[in-house]
């Protein structure tokens, strides 16, 4: 209903995002494999960074267990990869994030502002050090080895998530839960009292945003082969889609997109010339953004865009 | 058995000392200027990194160094409070709006100190040998520096909590932190006094990392760890209660200490339980209201 709705509004829009898809989706057939290995890093923080501002963008909860959903997915390979064919360790991975997030999130159901902030980093934490006990005194193994898959194989079910992933971020923002999702944001008593299931609600958006997280894990594990759990739950992975949202744009729908896509760009230029000081240039850009850019990138464009155009503002 | 629950009970305060020390830093930080400051650790890694290097090359008495550092560090936090986080508090809407924006800044900091600090200091892992000697007690064997450092620890923490309860700065300090307007309009330097909080939270922070250093190794990344166990302690004795941070800091200590001792590697696993455990219960804290 909605994407019909939404095709004969605005055609144009739809056929240049069809565009973009099949550009993207036929890149492997003539682009170097450079550009495909690229474009896989980058479309992995794309699709952690617009997961986690699917809750908590309109929210305001800020979350910091995006590395936890990741590495349950990133451990299920590890764990599931030699036994299952790849699109059933995908599945459980995003299935494991899934659950995790539905147990967390009725835990914490009671818990605002800085407090789920602390329990989101501490659940991270918690998994890194147990995982990490379990494996040297029961399982008696320091690492795992996850079978290698083709990196075209690797890209396209990383395209195929985030364009699932689009999807359910549109219709969802389109949707009468998007608008309940806003309001529980902009004043969560009020919200209740106009009958929004506000527990409800919020533990399964954060559960389904784990669950793209979660299958994005499994498949990358595939590309790092050695997992153990200092590199499955790896704090940066919270940090980034806070700070990539955040300089896209967080109430933009294409926000986070393109936050993600430049500091992944970023990131890798950086790592590969400035090697020992791309950490630290990170630091600098997140605080400037911070202090300058309070709409992020993509409300900084339309600010400027307005000024130049006099147009009004494009909600995107 | 009484022996071994002393060697327990001992090695508990030894480690809770220093926990209640950075823990009342972080307290003061989050309590009354309300920054959730997660670059906290990054404070106590740059006390313990200038202690070794004055130690090391120089040959400064770490006793001395806390002299030093603490200054040093006081002086970066509250220039960092009157640059950074005064205009985001200015720029924020609401308090909630400036919790969350003043938390992100704060991971902006964590990357470029750590950074900074590995351009100096390398990332490897040092650490230098001063007053390393056994001492005996009722039964039990303890380096001295270890002794040492619960001793400091707990004075200096006592004559911070003395300061805000019988100073006039630490009346203003107090106000500030139950209401910022109030206080404000009663004639507190309200600006100031919250900068002055932020330094002092930093000035803690040193301390703790020369201490730190004296009977621990470090290396620029051992920040994270120190913010974590910090915030488990505040969240232990309740937000923004500094007597509450001090017993906190000793338990989280005791509780550490147990738990290495039946089984080692869990220690940091059980610290985790305990605080998703008290975040679910008594989100207040032992001693909040």
């Amino acid at each position: 209903m909605d994407i019909i709705k939404a095709v004969s509004k605005k055609p144009f829009e739809l056929g240049f995002l069809l565009f973009i898809l099949i550009v993207l989706a036929t890149l492997p057939l003539y682009a170097p494999e450079y550009a495909v290995v690229l474009l896989t890093s980058i479309l992995m923080y794309i699709i952690i960074t617009v997961s986690w501002t699917m809750f908590s963008g309109p929210t305001g909860y800020i979350s910091l267990a995006p590395a936890a959903f990741f590495g349950i997915g990133v451990y299920t390979s590890a764990l599931l990869a030699l036994v299952l064919p790849l699109p059933v360790v995908i599945g459980i991975g995003g299935l494991a994030g899934f659950c995790l997030a539905l147990l967390v999130g009725a835990l914490t159901l009671r818990l605002r502002g800085i407090y789920f902030v602390m329990f989101t980093f501490g659940l991270v934490e918690l998994l890194l050090h147990f995982i990490l006990w379990w494996e040297v005194n029961i399982s008696g193994t320091t690492g795992r080895v996850v079978p290698t898959v083709a990196n075209a194989t690797v890209y396209y079910i990383l395209l195929i998530i985030f364009s699932l992933l689009m999807l359910t971020t549109y219709l969802l923002r389109n949707s009468k839960f998007g608008i309940a999702l806003q309001s529980i944001g902009e004043f969560e008593e009020a919200a209740a009292h106009r009958g929004i299931n506000v527990n409800v609600l919020k533990t399964i958006i954060f559960a389904i945003s784990a669950l793209f997280m979660g299958a994005a894990g499994a498949i990358m594990a595939t590309r790092w082969t050695y997992i153990d759990p200092k590199i499955a739950f790896n704090p940066l992975i919270s940090f980034m889609p806070v700070l990539m949202a955040i300089f896209g744009g967080i109430r933009y729908l294409y926000g986070p997109v393109i936050g993600a896509a430049f500091f992944a760009y970023v990131e890798e230029f950086l790592i590969t010339r400035f090697p020992y000081h791309y950490m630290l240039i990170f630091g600098v850009i997140m605080l400037v953004a911070i202090l300058y850019m309070p709409d992020g990138l993509v409300g900084l464009i339309q600010k400027l865009w307005k000024r130049t155009s006099g147009e009004t503002d494009a909600v995107t | 058995m009484i022996v071994t629950i002393l060697d327990v009970v001992i090695a508990g305060l030894l480690m809770g000392g220093i926990y209640a020390l950075i823990a009342m830093g972080l307290s003061l930080q989050y309590g009354v200027a309300r920054v959730l400051n997660i670059a906290h650790g990054e404070f106590i890694m740059i006390g313990a990194f200038i202690t070794w290097s004055l130690y090391t090359i120089v040959g400064i008495n770490p006793l001395v160094s806390l002299a030093i550092c603490g200054p040093i560090v006081f002086i970066i936090g509250f220039i960092l409070y009157r640059t950074i986080f005064t205009r985001l508090r200015d720029a924020s809407a609401s308090p909630a709006a400036f919790e969350g924006s003043s938390m992100l800044a704060c991971f902006g900091l964590l990357f470029i100190i750590q950074n900074v600090a590995i351009l100096i200091w390398g990332a490897d892992i040092k650490g230098y040998s001063y007053l390393a000697f056994p001492v005996n007690f009722a039964g039990t064997v303890f380096a001295a520096n270890r002794l040492l450092t619960l001793v400091f620890a707990l004075f200096i923490g006592s004559v911070f909590y003395l300061f805000l309860a019988r100073t006039r700065l630490g009346k203003g300090i107090r106000a500030a932190a139950q209401d910022p307007a109030a206080a404000g309009l009663m004639g507190v330097n309200i600006k100031q006094v919250l900068a002055l909080c932020f330094g002092f939270g930093a000035l803690m922070a040193g301390f703790g990392g020369t201490l730190i250093s004296m009977s621990y190794n470090i290396q620029p990344t051992m920040g994270l760890e120190y913010t974590v166990i910090a915030f488990i302690v505040i969240v232990l004795g309740g937000l923004g209660s500094i007597p509450g941070s001090f017993i906190g800091g000793l338990l989280l200590g005791l509780v550490g200490s147990i738990v290495t001792h039946i089984e080692p590697g869990l220690s940091l696993v059980a610290y985790y339980i305990i605080f998703m455990l008290l975040l679910l219960a008594k989100p207040t804290g032992i001693l909040g209201k």
